[in-house]
């Protein structure tokens, strides 16, 4: 496939997947409304998104609504959801005819409605709704390309961008609250307010069932922490998304009989540190170094993809 | 007013047999149902995000080409008449293309002079000499036809280096049956979906002799094109590349792409970017949207383009009024297709006849496209009349003039019900080493405000849906 097809659908799949965990983040922010402080909510939103530092040139304070519309739609914010659409769109139109005919019109069906949205959209009353639709938008896209595209070199790159995006976005979205994962010196462990705070962590990955289910006792900072790095089963988990990442490398390389490079080698590191790694062993050497060296190595993976597949 | 054919009512008033299935759905069907499909039509299109962009200051720059539900219907016979004229008149084209760059027969018999060759703004030195596979020179080419009467047919104009339309005819069927199953279930319609097949065909025809399976790929000038929706649009369909300029590398005489796996050898390039920007190695040196070193490649016979550079000598306005005695010069046939009669300005004799008859006729830029630069005489006001016989008068050989056809209209959907509106008609001509192919049809365009013989969609055209009737197809009951 052309080289230029290869990068156009891999982020495609990244802004799709980017937009995606954007919604989920800021309900997550909202559902914590009340219970916790409001700022410290919303800044820690923020700073996952990794716009923290564009906000604070734009407003002089942490409001609910400014922070949810510099989230959504903000034009001073370039990973806004609405502009995640608009350059899904463009990488899309740019492809088309990789695509498949469901998946443009996932895209193009999203990007036209996100364009009659009017600023009230956003306003606290409305935004659950608004979120909802993101989540159906990236929700109908996934859908479209699982079940309509051949499984050849495009879907794999689409792939590929859709799990680099989400190990990503989970290592950000844990990195912002793992002082909470932290064990705390003093016997605070078990109060409501920790319950809550935990909770907010899988809830920004849609995880509270799924917590529940595996392991089926009250909410617990290692638990969470294993859950979101560690388990196979977990769909956002890191160590799902590096399961996905190498097989989908794999895949790419058999198409080019075999020829491999610097990101299948990378990917297989990370991929098996992941497999047999504990949470003990994390969290004694560090959760906050483990997860900056995480987000750096998504960062160093995605140029070794370019440089092999994309030039 | 003048007295125009209709294709429905025919010239007495009376439904013709070809529309008779049409004109009873229309009798039975409620304007509030038509009012509901006319928008589901609309969602579609905007859905399936057929656009086009239209340079204009501001606003939206993709905007939609309004579609009229109500089909435009040809009978099989009279769709026979038609194909056999094209297919002649498209032979006689790629000759003349071949004769041009070839040996040049034309000018020793008389007909045309060396000059009007070599000074033609489309004539492509380049060329000169390259002989192609099958002597094919416009593979895609696009005859825009009128009809005056039952039995009259007019090639307007030829279209030989990229036409474009094609996907619209495509579209525009696929939701017609989406819209209407229960009409294509009662009427026999020749269906138009194997039109990406035959363009593939076709263009493997024509790939360079090699040991692999020649590498097909559709060469655009990018998204934001006008007709980008289509370059994508007919890649997809025939399953090959859509490649961009920076996609390309010529090396040893080689076109080939970057891929996944590296360099891959390209055997045809159906290229929907103009002449000038294929190599800026030959052509325009700023150009970016072709490849370095196209040129050479093509000239030594290892890469394909369709259509060949130079093509447009065939379609000019000047090079029209020529066509048929074309035909007769090189096929030996009489022309099935009717010229419109055209005045060169550039002829002094026919300035005059011009210049006193500018309120019938229609005058036209030679090298002008898209309806722009051009006066409809009878629509027009002394003001324009007067403005426009000064420019004539300044450059006369820049225009040519024809008289105003009273083109067919069909009845159309518009905002008070259904009304007659202006039509045309571009089939499409695919031409190959191993014969030519034309899907029954084309791509009918209507003039949607109320009297206007202006088709374009620039200028408030819309297109309809042709049909054309199976074999033995009454349709009155």
């Amino acid at each position: 496939m052309l080289a230029r097809a290869a990068e156009s659908l891999f982020w495609l799949a990244r802004y799709m997947e980017r937009m995606d965990n954007l919604a989920r983040l800021i309900e997550a922010a909202q559902s914590m409304a009340g219970v916790l402080s409001e700022t410290e909510e919303w800044r820690s939103a923020l700073t996952a998104a990794g716009v923290e530092e564009l906000y604070d040139n734009v407003y002089d304070a942490v409001t609910p609504d400014s922070a949810a519309r510099f989230l959504c739609s903000s034009p001073d914010n370039p990973s806004a959801i609405v502009t995640c659409l608009d350059f899904a769109r463009i990488n899309a139109r740019a492809m088309r005819g990789a695509l498949t005919r469901d998946m443009w019109e996932a895209v193009n069906q999203g990007w036209l409605e996100s364009r009659q949205l009017g600023s009230e959209a956003f306003s606290p009353a409305r935004l659950p709704d608004t979120l909802d639709w993101v989540r159906t938008i990236s929700t109908r896209f996934s859908g479209a390309y699982q079940t309509t595209m051949l499984r050849n070199e495009n879907y794999w790159f689409v792939r590929l961008g859709t799990f680099l995006e989400r190990a990503d976005n989970t290592a950000r979205i844990l990195d912002v609250k793992y002082h909470l994962l932290l064990p705390q010196e003093s016997s605070g462990v078990g109060g409501m307010l920790d319950y809550y705070q935990w909770t907010s962590v899988l809830r920004a990955v849609s995880a509270v069932r799924a917590y529940q289910w595996v392991y089926r006792e009250e909410v617990k900072p290692w638990n969470v922490a294993e859950l979101l790095l560690l388990r196979p089963e977990m769909p956002r988990s890191l160590r799902a998304c590096y399961d996905a990442i190498t097989d989908c490398l794999d895949q790419i390389a058999a198409v080019h009989g075999g020829r491999r490079g610097e990101c299948h080698r990378l990917a297989g590191a990370i991929a098996s540190q992941l497999r047999y790694g504990r949470i003990g062993d994390i969290f004694q050497s560090g959760l906050h170094e483990h997860l900056t060296t995480q987000i750096e190595r998504a960062a160093e993976l995605g140029d070794q993809i370019a440089a092999h597949y994309m030039r | 007013m003048r007295n125009f054919f209709d294709e429905m009512h025919g010239a007495d008033g009376h439904i013709r047999v070809a529309y008779a299935d049409i004109a009873a759905w229309l009798a039975q069907t409620p304007a509030a149902t038509l009012h509901a499909k006319r928008e589901e039509a609309e969602r579609l299109f905007r859905r399936i995000g057929i656009t086009f962009a239209v340079y204009t200051e501001g606003g939206d720059t993709e905007r939609l080409i309004p579609f009229d539900i109500i089909p435009r219907v040809l009978d099989a016979e009279e769709w026979a008449f038609l194909e056999r004229g094209l297919k002649q008149r498209v032979t006689a084209l790629n000759r003349f293309l071949a004769d041009v760059y070839g040996p040049r027969d034309i000018v020793r018999a008389g007909k045309l002079t060396n000059e009007q060759i070599d000074a033609h703004p489309a004539y492509c030195e380049q060329m000169q000499g390259v002989t192609t596979p099958g002597g094919v020179y416009t593979h895609i080419a696009g005859i825009d036809l009128v009809r005056t009467g039952a039995n009259e047919f007019y090639v307007l104009e030829d279209n030989c280096r990229t036409p474009s339309g094609v996907s619209y005819m495509l579209e525009n069927r696929s939701v017609m049956m989406r819209l209407f199953p229960d009409l294509f279930a009662r009427i026999g319609v020749e269906p138009v979906a194997r039109y990406p097949q035959d363009l593939l065909r076709t263009l493997r025809s024509v790939a360079p002799t090699s040991d692999e399976e020649p590498c097909v790929v559709v060469l655009t000038p990018g998204q934001f094109n006008s007709a980008y929706y289509e370059h994508s649009f007919l890649a997809d369909e025939m399953g090959v590349e859509l490649v961009e300029g920076i996609d390309l590398v010529v090396r040893d005489k080689k076109v080939y792409m970057r891929t996944t796996g590296g360099l891959k050898r390209v055997h045809v390039i159906y290229r929907r970017i103009d002449d000038d920007f294929l190599d800026p190695m030959v052509f325009r040196p700023d150009s970016q949207l072709g490849a370095f070193g196209l040129m050479e490649a093509y000239r030594a016979g290892n890469v394909a383009l369709a259509n060949a550079p130079g093509a447009g000598i065939a379609d000019d306005k000047a090079i029209y009024m020529h066509v048929p005695e074309m035909i007769r010069f090189y096929l030996g046939e009489e022309p099935l297709l009717n010229n419109v009669p055209t005045w060169d300005c550039a002829n002094e004799g026919a300035l005059a006849y011009v210049l006193d008859h500018l309120e019938e006729l229609v005058v036209k830029e030679t090298r002008g496209s898209g309806g722009y630069g051009m006066l409809v005489g009878p629509h027009s006001t002394k003001k324009t009349r007067e403005a426009f016989a000064k420019k004539l008068r300044q450059n006369p050989s820049a225009y040519v003039a024809q008289p105003t056809l009273a083109l067919s209209t069909c009845p159309t959907f518009v905002a008070d019900g259904t009304a007659p509106r202006h039509v045309d008609l571009r089939p499409f001509v695919l031409s190959g080493a191993d014969g030519i192919r034309i899907v029954p049809g084309g791509l009918t365009r209507v003039a949607l405000n109320e009297g206007s013989l202006v088709v374009n969609s620039s200028q408030g055209g819309g297109t309809k849906d042709t049909w054309v009737l199976h074999t033995r197809q009454g349709g009155a009951k």
